[in-house]
């Protein structure tokens, strides 16, 4: 199972605690991930990645292993610890004040 | 006995603030949606319990709340506004094209008759509609098709749709406004629309006197006159009595004409109220008075109103949401602050007292009149 986390507004709107686990068929990518997390937390749509392009919005980060994956293309694959489930991958909200 | 449920926006979440008719007491609930900007929630005419908010973040975008009993429990709701088309491009501040982007909900009107269906009025400016309770969200594309669309350009608060009144005699008739485009109306529920902004000035823009580019900060009607509208323009107070085919300026003796927020009367159709604001770089009151201003006259006579409002040292701003008006007797006024306050007054104006002093700064503030 990909275990993911979320940043605490979402987890509100989504109303789960902790991590989300998903099952995810095929290759492991943010694509992946993100499809399969709207599916299972309808309400997450639009705000982690826009409609209609699908581009990650502006002030949101992807982490996993230590590394920043928010410029990664969306259907590379990501690290086989995040594959494997050893590692989360971390949706962030930016650093910006507030 | 009836009651009042006023419903306050601010930067970092959502209140209601509820009382009985005496609106002497006040429960406070929230904050909801802790942390998210709420740029407006109301209630449907229709069925109070029936509540729309606009819950938006920088991080997260816009979310879409629905309520069906009064603001006790929220569920999120369709979220997804696309622009009819091809968007196209608006003016940006330094004059070049910009393609029309969407950032937020400024503000939702539900029906006068249905309670699923609301109009959104969004950054950039335009007009949405769902008739499914939210769930889905569709532009009427005819008010940014109408032709002067290219030329609209963003006040310092972007390019906001921010004003929707619905004529209570005639629901195919809807007047919005948009900062900084101006005043338009349909009369074909929306299919078709006409800048209404002949009788406006405005130095900010090279032709003063343009069919479009004014920065309109308010409307205001009594549902008695949808006829009759009073504005707030970034600086002016203007009043028309058709419909906007005119406007004339109604400033009178305010101490100064710029302001956001306007009001009218709930029993008395030529009493009206601002706040005026020192400019539109010192976005505070003059001479650190919070003064609400009330003309019973419809403009052009007004007084000052500061019993139980601070008189000194107060520097905090009224945005163009923030003020609404109870329909009991003697009508109740409520207004809410950048500081966090907001001051209801239950006599009509004459008197004010704070419900709350240390909100996040208020966005909006909207009364429902319960039975």
């Amino acid at each position: 199972m990909i275990r993911v986390v979320l940043p605490a507004h979402l987890r509100t709107l989504a109303n789960v605690d902790g991590e989300v686990t998903l099952a995810i068929d095929g290759e492991v990518t943010q694509r992946s991930i993100l499809d399969a997390l709207e599916i299972s937390y309808p309400v997450l749509r639009g705000a982690i990645r826009d409609h209609v392009t699908l581009r990650r919005r502006p002030f949101v980060r992807f982490f996993a292993c230590e590394q920043d994956l928010s410029h990664e293309r969306p259907d590379a694959p990501l690290p086989d610890a995040v594959a494997r489930g050893a590692e989360a991958f971390l949706v962030v909200g930016a650093m910006a004040g507030g | 006995m009836s009651g009042v449920r006023v419903l306050v926006g601010t930067r970092k979440g959502a209140f209601v603030l509820t009382s009985d008719g005496r609106r002497e007491r006040w429960d406070v609930s929230g904050p909801h949606f802790a942390g998210w900007e709420i740029y407006h929630l109301k209630g449907s005419p229709a069925d109070p319990n029936r509540l729309y908010a606009s819950q938006s973040s920088g991080w997260f975008g816009q979310m879409i709340q629905r309520s069906n009993d009064g603001g006790k429990t929220w569920e999120a709701v369709g979220n997804k506004f696309v622009y009819d088309g091809v968007p196209g491009t608006h003016q940006w501040y330094d004059g070049t094209p910009h393609p029309w982007e969407f950032a937020r909900v400024w503000h939702l009107e539900p029906s006068l008759r249905d309670p699923d269906t609301v109009y959104a009025g969004v950054q950039d400016a335009a007009l949405f509609q769902t008739t499914d309770a939210g769930q889905s969200w569709h532009e009427l594309p005819g008010l940014r098709g109408h032709g002067s669309g290219p030329h609209w350009q963003p006040g310092a608060g972007g390019l906001c749709l921010h004003t929707i009144l619905i004529d209570p005699s005639n629901p195919n008739r809807i007047f919005i406004a948009i900062s900084a485009a101006g005043a338009f109306r349909t009369d074909d529920g929306g299919k078709t629309w006409q800048p209404i902004n002949r009788g406006l000035r405005s130095q900010q823009i090279p032709d003063a006197d343009a069919e479009v580019g004014h920065c309109v900060h308010r409307l205001a009607m009594h549902r008695s006159r949808p006829g009759v509208l009073f504005m707030q323009k970034h600086w002016d107070v203007m009043r028309t009595d058709d419909a906007g085919d005119s406007w004339r300026e109604v400033s009178g003796n305010l101490p100064t004409d710029f302001g956001f927020a306007i009001d009218v009367h709930a029993h008395e159709p030529e009493t009206i109220y601002v706040v005026p604001i020192k400019s539109d770089s010192e976005h505070f009151p003059p001479e650190g008075k919070l003064r609400v201003y009330r003309s019973r006259t419809g403009g052009n006579e007004w007084e000052a109103l500061t019993k139980g409002l601070p008189q000194r040292d107060c520097y905090v701003n009224v945005l163009r949401d923030a003020m609404s008006i109870d329909s009991l007797d003697a009508c109740g006024v409520y207004f809410g602050t950048t500081g966090g306050q907001v001051y209801a007054s239950s006599d009509a104006g004459d008197s004010w007292s704070p419900i709350v002093r240390d909100l996040p700064p208020v966005l909006s503030v909207e009364v429902q009149t319960l039975p």
